[in-house]
This record gives C-alpha cells, structure tokens and sequence, in this order.
C-alpha cells in the first residue's frame, strides 16, 4: 500500500529514489503528456461554461484522480516511490530542506528566474521544459516574489472549518470549501502558493515544476482532513448541474471515473498521519 | 490622439510589432483607448509599448455575452484578443469579473491591461509561443 509522506521527513534515499524516477519519466517523455494535459484543461475550464479541472467542484475528485495516475507512472519506474506532500505551512520558507541541492533546487536568479541548482536545473541536462507558453526552456521560480507570505495553519484551520463542500453557482465565485482552499475567494490557499513559487508554477504550465505534485498531494491531504472533520458532509452537487460534474458523472479525460468513486483516498494509498474523524457533533470545534 | 482601427491592429505582423518594439525601449507609451471606459465594455482598444514590448488589446467583437465556449487561439466570443508583441495571450475572465492569463494562471487581475502588463514583467523579455502551436 502506498503510504505518502510529509516531503520534511523523508530520508535522503527516499529523495534520491524520487527524483530520480521524475528524470526517468521525463527522459520518456511521459512527463509532458502530464504537463499538456493539464495546460489544456486550465485554459478550458471556464466559469460559464464547462469546468471539471478546476475553478469547479471537481477540482479535487480530479485533481485526485490526475496524481493517482501519475504515481502510478511513478511507481512504474520504481514501485518504492510514493508522492511526497509539501505542508506549506509548516515548511513555509525558501531556506526549508525542499529546496535543498539534493530535492528539488532552490529559486531562481534575479535575472532570468533561471533555477541553477539541484536536479532539475536546465544546466543539469535532464530537465527542458518542452511543454511551455513563451520562448522559455528551463526551469524557473521566484520563491516569495509574487506574493510574501505562504497560507498560515490559521489560515488553513479556518477553511477546513467550513462546512459545506460546494455551492452554486460552482465556479471561481462560489462559497464553500472547495473554493477557499482552491483559492479563488477568501484566504486563498491553493491558488496563493502557485504564484508564491512563480515562474512556470505560476502559469497554466505549473507542471512542469515537481513541486506541483508535492503542493497538489497537500491539497489533496487536506480534501481528507475536511471529510475527517466533517463526516456528514457530502460532495456537491449530487445530479443534475449544467457544465459541472455532479457526483456521479464521469470526469474527462478518463471518462470511467467519477467524483464518487475519488472520495475515499484509503482505497488508493494512506498518509503518514491519517486525519482523525471528529466525534459526532465536534466538527466546529475541533483544532 | 492615435486613431488604430481593430482592422489594421490585427493586421500588423508579428514582425512590424517586434521592431516597434525594440524601437520603444523602456519608454511607456501612452495609453490609447477608442472608447472611454464604458463599464459595459470590459476592455477599450489599448496599443502600447510597456517595457519594451507592444501590448495590443481589441475587445470582443459582437455581443456582450461572455457565455459559450472558450476554445482560446481567436477571440473567443466575449473575451477581448490581447497580443503581447504580436502573439495572442490565452486570457479568462471570471465570474467576479476579474481577469487571468496563462501566464498569471493562479492571480487575478482587475483587467486585460494590468494582466497584460504583469504578463510582459512575467515574460522577461521571452516571446509568447503561438496558440495551438504548443
């Protein structure tokens, strides 16, 4: 069973064997399929009309489903590596061990953005960004340029608070969970740490750094983190919504997937530390 | 003040817009709007050259609705087209009316003109790669 660690506490063989699978798919070219499929959902996912990556309900069954096959491919490389989740708000520096020559590189210089250390620099050979939206091929970032500060746990707590999953209209303008921690209203979470890392992080794009992986596997942590604390809390909307993917459709590109079948994540893999369920009636004042 | 019809915008090639470009330098180039700002026209024609690079920006043609599919490359209907030295930016806008661009996918901007510009501090001076032609 795959078992997904805290990027913090892993040993330096775990960050070996993960990198070194992330070059190999990136040497077969496998890796940008991923990166193309998600540059063409983003710029297709609209708020009027259809939406299933993102700015929707389905962000997370979605985004769930998208690291799942990814890890699979992954672990297709080598069965040992599991994805590896980046707290943000913990690790909330550009001086966290994430950063380290032997993870991921740290930020880019000032005049190009250009990452220089690390395994995925561009000088390193293994690491051309293919999949690009301007002239552009290596690897950028910009760690707390676009914007100072990463999500606090406070920050965080307060989203994980609310208790409905979704509302309409659905979109990048709806209340609820889905949307907070998607970020396009209120503390802004997810969407707030793209631009924090910048460069291709902060495009269409964003796949094309790994970090993208370690950010989405939090978010996805705390999709679970949510349901532990709220148990009686559904997924919405259950049938019958125009452009969005009700709980039982099936979601693109796979098309023999659906919201409900992403909801319990223990079918796929565990985490490190496993969300424990509120008692009934506790939700509100848990944390 | 400089009268650009959205005919002889779009038909200015990529070519004449890099050389005016470069011409411009650093130099902010006033910005030209043919309409004053409508609140019902999201974005007025703006033709400027910002750090050195020509930001075009021609409002959607037709309609006001910003409904209907958006399949990007050509001026999806109700979007406006924003061309960064001649080469169309992949732009949204959201239901709050806020705007983002493929290049500032995850911030939001109050119009096509501040996303243009963040999008040419953002490119660095890099070209923007064609539409569909990824």
């Amino acid at each position: 069973m795959t078992i997904r660690k805290n990027q913090a506490s892993l040993t330096p063989e775990e960050k070996r064997a993960f990198t070194a699978a992330l070059l190999e798919l990136k040497r077969t070219g496998r890796y940008d399929r991923f990166v193309t499929t998600h540059n063409g959902f983003i710029m297709s996912d609209t708020d009027s009309g259809d939406r299933v990556g993102h700015r929707s309900p389905s962000f997370l069954p979605w985004h769930r489903r998208f690291l799942l096959e990814f890890e699979a491919a992954l672990q297709a490389v080598d069965p040992a590596v599991a994805l590896p989740y980046w707290d943000w708000t913990a690790d909330r520096t550009a001086r966290s061990s994430l950063w380290a020559a032997d993870f991921l590189g740290g930020t880019g210089r000032a005049r190009d953005g250009q990452v220089l250390d690390g395994p995925f620099a561009y000088a390193a050979g293994k690491w051309e960004i293919a999949v690009r939206v301007d002239g552009r091929s290596y690897l950028r970032r910009a760690l707390g340029t676009g914007v100072a500060q990463l999500p606090t746990r406070a920050e965080v707590d307060s989203v994980l608070a609310m208790p409905v999953y979704d509302a309409a209209p659905w979109n990048s303008s709806s209340g609820g969970f889905r949307n907070h921690l998607e970020g396009w209203r209120g503390a802004n979470l997810h969407n707030r740490v793209h631009v924090w890392v910048g460069g291709q992080m902060a495009t269409g794009v964003s796949p094309n750094d790994p970090v993208f992986w370690m950010h989405h596997a939090f978010i996805d942590k705390l999709w679970a983190d949510w349901q532990a604390l709220h148990p009686q809390s559904a997924y919405l909307p259950a049938a019958g919504t125009a452009n969005v993917v009700d709980l039982h459709d099936t979601m693109r590109p796979w098309n023999d997937v659906t919201p409900a079948d992403m909801l319990d994540h223990r079918k796929f893999y565990t985490f490190d530390t496993e969300p424990v369920p509120a008692p009934a009636g506790a939700a509100a004042s848990q944390r | 003040m400089n009268k650009i019809t959205r005919r002889q915008a779009l038909g200015t090639t990529a070519g004449a817009l890099t050389v005016l470009g470069l011409a411009g330098a650093t130099a902010h180039a006033a910005v030209t709007r043919s309409r004053s700002a409508a609140p019902a026209t999201p974005a007025g024609t703006v033709d400027e050259v910002y750090q050195g690079r020509r930001i075009r920006i021609v409002p959607a043609s037709g309609g006001t609705g910003d409904h209907g599919g958006h399949h990007g490359g050509h001026q999806s209907p109700g979007q406006p087209t924003v061309l960064i030295d001649g080469r169309e930016l992949h732009v949204m806008r959201n239901a709050d009316g806020s705007w983002i661009s493929v290049v500032n996918h995850y911030e939001t901007f109050s119009g096509p003109l501040p996303l243009a510009r963040a999008a040419v501090r953002e490119l660095q001076g890099a070209s923007l790669v064609p539409m569909g032609g990824m």
